[in-house]
């Protein structure tokens, strides 16, 4: 339960509710410990001391080896941006990098600027339950092949990419060839464990994890060439100026602490609610499709297609509820298109445009998902009058 | 989300008119669902006067609510008013739409359309030539030629200008022969490129395709200055001596930059 007693928020994929603890752990540092890291004085020193224990705990949320390999950036997507451009301009004579059909527009629109720039640019598919074709990089890593970026976790399906077997393709075919993970929506949800792979570089973002918005980190394995993209003074070993943003990194290094002791609780207790909010839906309203269907997904994710009933529309109705989630459909976002990953995983137009991303965290409570799963039916009946398409939907519905 | 007016909320909410009128007068259809919109709209008709309407509409808050609204404002009307209703109008008595949201209520002044046009037994728009290219966003030929007219040269360009193209994209095709129509069939100009990116285009496609050709004889290239299409090259190794120098520029490098880059290229040696 968040504080908001009237709000059933199911749109963590999006962003989250800061935890208390955080909050109080970060205030000393916007007044008492309000030093410059880098300054000479005694007053500077805790501010130093919170921001190299906190890059201590960010790097056991890595898994990484070194406090050394972590930097700490403004958020997901510019870890994103850090790691890729990062990598191609450190590169300048490779000209061919890989990603996904289903990234997050940060990696999506980097690659497209490159694209455009005259890169050679391949994207791997993804099958229709949700889960990535990593046997294409097979045919695809070449001599020329800078950089491989795969999401750990997808945004909005939940699918997990098994990444570390894709890092291992890649380097067997070139060991030069860097690869970026987006693990943004992995990190609190599932373990990593960056030091047992073969990824170079990886990226997350505190607001996915009850951290606040606007900060964030990357992972740089050492020996890893980057140009960085940010320059400016010396901070973070000169690969991001810039006066670190000490009390947001002392918050997202306690929600990381938060969030390495709740993995275990996350993957049973979150999962077992993420379960039953599905089964619930897909049980009780018969024009329900689930669009994620691979095995392995983040405990809190699910995405549902209500068929021949727009997702916009769904949205607005379940908020009159109180009950925030999330939509792939063009209208919600005010884009043209719908959601990209659906689309890639050729998800039929008749759920399509219904598609509906429910996201779970540890707040969330049994009588939230109870609630949700007896009012999805009555809305869906409710919207399902409207519809143009009543033959196909009497079909469905059996009325 | 979305700024909605307190009157769109209402309408979404608890829309009024919903469902289908079984010996309807007249049915208009108007979008498809692969679009993410699509309406039908039921009318019976009396001496000349709407006296029932009714909608179905797929489609996101502010599509029920402007179909909901049409069906209000055309009960009880004389056609002869009704036809002249537009997409403002409905818009108006919204209390407005957000802007990003505009193109999902057009499709129920298009419904009304098309139910008109099946009860007349013709088409009221006739008189006009215009017609509607996109149907997602129901854009017709005149607002596409308007908009090559301001300068849209692409169909991005035009979908960026007016939506046309920018859902299933099947009328694309369509607009791509609006454009050629006006500004004559598309030159081998491959894409809109910045002087930076056609600078590294250049660039790259003198180092990868043109400088390994030359090195088989020994020869090579520098790239000296690009001045808008003229690019300034100097040959070297062999090449520079070489009596066919100016026809290794004309015949190999220029041909092949206008061939993958812009039929403009001019290629100075110097
Ligand atoms: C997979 C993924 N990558 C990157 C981001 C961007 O993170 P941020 O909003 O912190 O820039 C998000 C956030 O939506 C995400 O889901
Ligand atoms: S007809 Fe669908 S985008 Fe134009």
């Amino acid at each position: 339960m968040n504080d908001n007693k009237n709000i059933i928020y199911l749109d963590n994929n999006a962003t989250t509710m800061v935890d208390k603890k955080v909050v109080e752990a970060m205030i000393p540092y916007f007044t008492n410990e309000f030093g410059n890291p880098s300054s000479i004085y005694e007053l500077a020193h805790e501010a130093h001391n919170a921001l190299e224990n906190s890059r201590e705990v960010i790097k056991e949320f890595f898994g990484a080896n070194d406090t050394r390999e972590i930097i700490f950036t403004s958020c997901g997507t510019e870890s994103a941006n850090a790691a890729i451009r990062g990598v191609i301009e450190a590169n300048p004579n490779k000209r061919h990098i890989i990603t996904t059909k289903v990234e997050h527009p940060c990696v999506l629109n980097t690659f497209k600027d490159y694209e455009e720039k005259g890169y050679r640019v391949d994207y791997l598919n993804v099958d229709e339950n949700g889960e990535l074709l990593i046997d294409e990089l097979k045919t695809l890593v070449d001599d020329d092949t800078a950089l491989v970026a795969i999401m750990a976790a997808n945004n909005e399906t939940g699918a997990i990419y098994p990444y570390e077997e894709a890092a291992e393709i890649v380097k067997s075919i070139n060991p030069n060839t860097k690869v970026f993970i987006d693990a943004v929506q992995a990190a609190g949800k599932i373990k990593l464990d960056v030091k047992n792979t073969k990824v170079d570089l990886m990226g997350i973002s505190g607001h996915k994890f009850h951290a606040p918005k606007g900060v964030g980190a990357m992972y740089i394995k050492k020996g890893t060439i980057i140009k960085p993209y940010m320059t400016g003074g010396h901070q973070e070993r000169a690969l991001r100026g810039g006066t670190e943003n000490v009390p947001y990194i002392v918050g997202m290094a306690k929600a990381a602490e938060l969030a390495m002791n709740a993995l275990e609780f996350e993957n049973k207790t979150v999962k077992e609610l993420r379960d039953r909010l599905e089964e619930g839906i897909l049980e009780n309203v018969k024009n329900a499709k689930l669009n994620s269907r691979t095995k392995m997904r983040v405990p809190n994710t699910t995405n549902i297609g209500f068929e021949y009933i727009e997702g916009e529309l769904i949205l607005l109705h379940l908020d009159k509820l109180g009950i925030c989630a999330s939509s792939g459909s063009a209208c919600t976002s005010g884009s043209l298109e719908p959601s990209h990953v659906l689309r890639a995983m050729k998800t039929p137009f008749t759920s399509l445009h219904g598609s509906i991303r429910f996201s779970l965290s540890r707040y969330t409570t049994k009588e939230e998902i109870d609630f949700v799963v007896q009012n999805m039916p009555i809305v869906i009946k409710k919207l399902a009058k409207i519809s143009p398409f009543q033959k196909e939907l009497a079909g469905i519905l059996g009325e | 989300m979305w700024d909605y007016s307190e009157t769109v909320k209402e309408y979404y909410t608890n829309p009024k008119n919903v469902g289908s009128i079984e010996d309807a007068d007249a049915i208009g259809e108007a979008g498809a669902l692969a679009c993410g919109d699509a309406l039908k709209l039921y009318l019976k008709i009396k001496d000349g006067v709407i006296t029932d309407a009714k909608f179905q509409t797929f489609g996101c808050g502010s599509a029920v609510a402007s179909s909901s609204m049409l069906t209000e404002m055309i009960i009880g009307k004389p056609l002869k008013e009704v036809e002249k209703i537009t997409n403002k109008d409905i818009i108006e008595r919204l209390g407005g739409l957000p802007p990003e949201k505009i193109h999902c209520s057009v499709m129920g002044r298009e419904a009304l359309e098309d139910a008109l046009n099946n009860y007349y037994g013709y088409k009221i728009g006739e008189k006009s030539t215009d017609k509607i290219i996109c149907n997602c966003f129901s854009v017709t030929e005149n607002v596409i030629k308007e908009a090559v007219e301001q300068g849209a040269k692409t169909v991005k360009e035009i979908t960026d200008l007016t939506y046309a193209g920018g859902a299933c994209g099947r009328c694309k095709e369509n607009i791509q022969k609006i454009i050629d129509s006006i500004l004559g069939p598309k030159k081998i100009n491959k894409e809109e490129l910045t002087p930076v990116q056609f600078a590294l285009k250049v660039n790259s496609i003198l180092e990868k395709e043109i400088a390994p050709q030359l090195a088989l004889d020994n020869g090579g290239l520098e790239l000296v200055d690009i001045e808008g299409k003229n690019i300034y090259i100097k040959l070297k190794g062999t090449c520079e001596s070489c009596p066919n120098a100016k026809s290794t520029v004309k015949n190999f490098i220029e041909k092949k930059l206008k061939e993958l880059i812009d039929d403009e290229i001019n290629v100075i040696e110097g």
